[in-house]
């Protein structure tokens, strides 16, 4: 599951790092790192981290189990 | 609605050409669904790749905390389009409307999107740059080549230039215990993009980190061995020094050749277009159907006096991309005006980094919150008597509060007290910028417009 994080936007609040440290880490006082692709089954804790983002910095691609209609499908013509 | 009913017609059967597949271009295809068009959707982009991001590529993937295969963009939605990717376009035919393919495909469109972004700038020096172990870093393909050296735990790298990227990449290279020199011509890193004032600081970070930085200074020659691999640079000042990876950051170059002859105005500064996103033509006349978006747009701005600017900003391609959309599906009083507030981001040594406005046009800087030896700060730039900017190290909770002041032409010096203000924050000093003649390093904001009195410019009309 890919996500993205508007980092203009972000401040580093680090909820996102609490709900799902795996993917998310503070690096340094306020820089955010993440994984640009976690694993598929946690996508209920992203989505807790997309709810509890105080700015609502981060995207979480939008649906998942039948095939990414934007990859797989759409591409190759 | 318009009056004739051709943009009902254009939103139901109308074909849309996105040429450049990457951050712009998707969100762009993105808000084009959301807006209700359902023609066809053609999207061009030379990569092979999908969309992906790139400011991980400097950061997360150089870490080796991410692989460059896996920083692809999420997508809000499907798009449903055709897909054209590893194929550049390589012309435009504006009077038959229509894209040409590097493949000899053409393709045919009711309304163009232009988001071909820029590349790398290569090390001038062909044969030089061909030399195993010398990089640049702009797309995936990059990315993954450099990560993959620095993983092989080369004895020394050597970054040349010190903006953003070049900073990034330094800063990863010394998280991963690698030794690295970095040279930079300008008396400070991120000078440009931030001046002297904070240069010191940026500088301070690089040395605190153990990276050997040489400012003013320039790289003269890279040397290879007997294989064809870098071995050794050298410098301006009679040094050399030994190195096994080369990156060469110096900054990016506007993907418009593929334009050229097409009448569109466009060139080594980027595509203009007008505040809606439309690009004009040579003649200065705005299209009605070619827009323009992303890193490769230039586009005048309210806030900066409707000067030209163009930026290499993530969330200015996103903005962009989404306004051009909307307006290539509305009528002229529906469009809205492109009119984001410059924002940028950086992290490096650990240090969050952060701007809002366009610090380079400040001429002067206030330190209105923390301390630059302490490395957290919020800087604010001064133009004219006005705030122009913002820039903060580790205090991104003040930026918008300043951001606010740009929006509003507020006076600079900010009249009233700030909290942690300090006593070397009292008085505004120069922003020391150097000579804006002197290159520097993106990703950067560059205004192009043109003063009154520039005679520079002769208009050559071409001839057929
Ligand atoms: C390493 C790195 C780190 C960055 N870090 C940050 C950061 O921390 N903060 C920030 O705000 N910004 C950052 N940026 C800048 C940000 O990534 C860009 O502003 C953004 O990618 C611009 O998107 P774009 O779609 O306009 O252009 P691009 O992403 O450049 O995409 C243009 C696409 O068009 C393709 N193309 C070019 N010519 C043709 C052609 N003739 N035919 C078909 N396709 C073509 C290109 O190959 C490319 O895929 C970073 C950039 C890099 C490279
Ligand atoms: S929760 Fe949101 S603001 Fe906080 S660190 Fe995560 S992305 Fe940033």
């Amino acid at each position: 599951m890919r996500l993205v994080v508007d980092l203009n936007r972000c401040q580093g609040y680090a909820q996102c790092a609490f709900l799902a440290p795996d993917v998310f880490a503070m690096h340094g006082d306020e820089s955010l790192l993440y994984n640009p692709e976690a694993e598929e089954d946690r996508r209920e804790d992203m989505a807790r981290a997309v709810a509890a983002c105080p700015v609502q910095a981060i995207t979480v691609e939008a649906n998942s189990l039948d095939g990414n209609p934007g990859t797989d499908r759409e591409i190759g013509r | 609605m318009s009056a004739d009913g051709s943009l009902d017609r254009l939103k139901r059967e109308g074909r849309i050409v996105v040429v450049g597949a990457s951050l712009a271009g998707l969100r762009a295809a993105e808000t084009l669904r959301e807006e209700g068009f359902a023609g066809s959707l053609t999207m061009i982009g030379d990569e092979p790749y999908e969309p992906y991001d790139r400011p991980p590529l400097s950061k997360q993937v150089l870490l080796g905390r991410a692989t460059a295969d896996r920083t692809g963009l999420p997508r809000h939605r499907a798009i449903d389009a055709q897909w054209r990717l590893g194929v550049p376009a390589t012309g435009l035919d504006m009077a038959a409307r229509r894209v040409r393919l590097a493949d000899g495909d053409e393709v045919e469109y009711d309304r163009l999107l232009i988001a071909t972004g820029v590349r790398a700038r290569p090390w001038p020096q062909e044969d030089e740059a061909e030399l195993d172990g010398v990089f640049v870093l702009r797309t995936r393909d990059d990315a993954d080549a450099l990560e993959r050296s620095l993983a092989q735990g080369p004895r020394r790298v050597l970054v040349i230039g010190a903006g953003f990227t070049g900073s990034e990449i330094a800063s990863a290279c010394r998280e991963r215990g690698i030794a690295v020199t970095v040279a930079e011509r300008a008396d400070a890193p991120l000078v440009g993009a931030l001046g002297g004032v904070v240069g010191e600081v940026a500088a301070e970070l690089h040395r605190k980190h153990g990276v050997d930085l040489r400012c003013g200074v320039m790289v003269t020659r890279l040397e290879g061995d007997s294989a064809g691999h870098v071995r050794a640079a050298h410098f301006s000042d009679g040094n050399t020094i030994q190195a096994d990876v080369v990156v060469v950051s110096l900054g990016a170059q506007r993907n418009t050749e593929w334009l050229a002859g097409s009448g569109l105005g466009a060139g080594p500064r980027g595509i203009a277009c007008d505040a809606g996103c439309r690009a004009f033509d040579i003649r200065g006349i705005v299209t009605d159907d070619i827009y323009v978006a992303g890193d490769v747009a230039r586009s005048p701005h309210p806030l900066f006096g409707y000067q030209f600017l163009s930026l290499e900003h993530w969330g200015n391609a996103v903005a962009q991309a989404e306004t051009a959309a909307h307006n290539m599906l509305s009528d002229s009083a529906d469009r809205r005006p492109h009119i984001w507030v410059p924002a940028f981001w950086s992290s490096q040594f650990g240090v969050n980094i952060k701007s809002v406005g366009v610090p380079s046009m400040g001429t002067e800087i206030l330190i209105a919150q923390g301390s630059r030896s302490e490395h957290r700060f919020t800087g604010v730039y001064g133009y004219q008597g006005r705030v122009i900017g913002a820039v903060t190290f580790d205090q991104t909770k003040w930026l918008q509060f300043y951001q606010q002041l740009i929006e509003t032409t507020a006076p600079f010096p900010p009249a009233f007290p700030t909290v942690d203000r300090r006593p070397e924050g009292q008085q505004p000093m120069p922003a020391d910028f150097p000579d804006p003649s002197v290159p520097t390093h993106g990703p950067t904001v560059t205004l192009s417009g043109y003063a009154p009195d520039d005679r520079r410019l002769t208009f050559t009309p071409a001839r057929h």
